[in-house]
């Protein structure tokens, strides 16, 4: 315990850039995936294609080499962004692919005729999906775009690995004074459990107060 | 004010629009019917590209239809259409189903909009169902409704599909007894129904299609008393029977 309250400052520290990191994260990523969802239903091929590739390279390579490429590969050839930038910027591309299918398969349980009667009164394709189709599919997957925001939460600790120090990095750090990994990885997991209890009820928060009366 | 001319449409290998040719004035109530599967749901679907023409060309107030983009929202603007399954937006109040095309396609004020939209409300009967979501309403409300969202944009003309072929029986004749107070008001419609009774009180001409075909179209009065071909007699004599 006292390894803990020992160092309380350094882990709070960390546990403030986790939350940043994963606020950070979450809004891009959130951005990024309805972009990509949007691509993936649009009415040109070419647009569909992108957003299929964007999906296949970001959910099919591991976090952690994306982010070793991101921070020791572009220096190379001249790109050098701060690390914790670095970090946000690759965790949101990442997390982006996995919440864009999610999105997708909330589009997809919008009836057609909804989309067929919001052209009907004359809104383009981008008003029909801010006004009709989106409102109304992501309500039908709040739960599993929790389930992803929790799964980024978690993902952020590998930030750890170039460089940032959040919670886990932290965390690590004050095992190397204290060596006593059992009392301090405890306490860091408990903070990691908290921040995704938050999650869960915030999601179940809004699930219940957009739910559409049906 | 609407001009077919040479249409067809195929789904894959099947042909579904024969040839139709179909002109209807200002002010003119057109009624299609005519056997399932005989082509008036999509007739009526082509006229506004919801589905795409195969060949031939469709004008509306003169104008070709535009391909795609912005220039056929305009035209979709114009041209109101009412669903079998009425297709209200679920997470919308009714009053916001209504606003949602004059504010963003009309441009037009929210408290104007609103204002209108309250008045169209009254008008088809349900004024005081409009901070209900969709699912609350009758089916027969969830209909009346869409004709006020449709009414909202101040169409040149409106299209029917079938609007009351989805709801119980006792809740047709409020629908159609709007739909018949359009029409006397000088409203263009087009109007893809199995009512007959609306045909008859409502119709200036009654299309009759058979197997992608416009077969017979004519006058409700004579088309029922005499159809002229063995198709239309045949249609009749199944469906008036009772």
């Amino acid at each position: 315990m006292e390894a803990l309250t020992a160092h309380l400052s350094q882990l709070g520290h960390g546990l403030v850039t986790t939350v940043e990191l994963t606020v950070v994260t979450t809004v891009g990523a959130m951005l990024l995936g309805i972009v990509v969802a949007t691509l993936r239903i649009a009415p040109v091929p070419l647009l569909r294609a992108i957003g299929t590739a964007y999906v296949e390279v970001f959910q099919n390579l591991p976090l952690l080499a994306l982010l070793v490429l991101f921070v020791f590969a572009l220096p190379t050839i001249g790109i050098t962004f701060p690390l914790f930038t670095s970090a946000a910027i690759v965790i949101a591309v990442y997390e982006g692919a996995y919440l864009a299918e999610a999105i997708r398969a909330g589009i997809n349980t919008v009836g057609v005729g909804q989309a067929e009667a919001a052209r009907a009164i004359g809104l383009t394709f981008g008003q029909s999906l801010r006004h009709v189709i989106l409102p109304q599919g992501l309500r039908a997957v709040i739960q599993p775009i929790g389930n992803i925001c929790i799964a980024l939460l978690m993902n952020t600790s590998l930030a750890a690995a170039v460089g940032v120090v959040e919670l886990t990095q932290a965390a690590n750090n004050v095992n190397l004074v204290e060596a006593q990994p059992i009392a301090v990885f405890t306490g860091a997991g408990l903070a990691y459990m908290l921040l995704a209890l938050i999650i869960g009820q915030v999601t179940g928060l809004l699930e219940r107060r957009l739910a559409i009366v049906r | 004010m609407v001009s077919v001319r040479g249409l067809h449409k195929w789904f894959g290998p099947l042909h579904v629009l024969k040839d139709i040719d179909l002109t209807v004035a200002a002010g003119e109530v057109v009624v299609v019917v005519g056997p399932s599967g005989s082509g008036k749901s999509t007739l009526c679907r082509c006229l506004n590209r919801l589905e795409t023409a195969g060949q031939g060309s469709i004008e509306i107030d003169g104008e070709p239809l535009p391909a795609e983009g912005r220039a056929l929202a305009r035209l979709r603007a114009d041209v109101g259409m009412v669903f079998q399954s009425f297709n209200l937006f679920g997470h919308k109040t009714v009053l916001d189903n209504v606003t949602l095309g004059p504010t963003r396609v009309r441009r037009i004020a929210r408290p104007e909009a609103r204002q209108q939209a309250m008045a169209l409300l009254e008008r088809v009967g349900i004024a005081d169902k409009a901070n209900h979501h969709p699912a609350q309403l009758s089916g027969g409300q969830q209909q009346r409704a869409a004709i006020a969202r449709a009414l909202a944009m101040q169409p040149k003309v409106l299209l029917f599909d079938e609007p009351t072929s989805a709801l119980d029986p006792e809740m047709v004749n409020e629908v159609l007894d709007v739909m018949v107070s359009l029409a006397k008001e000088g409203m263009t419609m087009i109007v893809v129904t199995h009512e007959m009774g609306f045909a008859r009180r409502a119709a200036d001409r009654v299309v009759f299609m058979d197997d992608g075909r416009i077969v017979e179209s004519g006058a409700p009065d004579e088309f029922f008393a005499a159809p002229r071909t063995e198709r239309a007699r045949d249609f009749l004599s199944k469906i008036l029977q009772h």
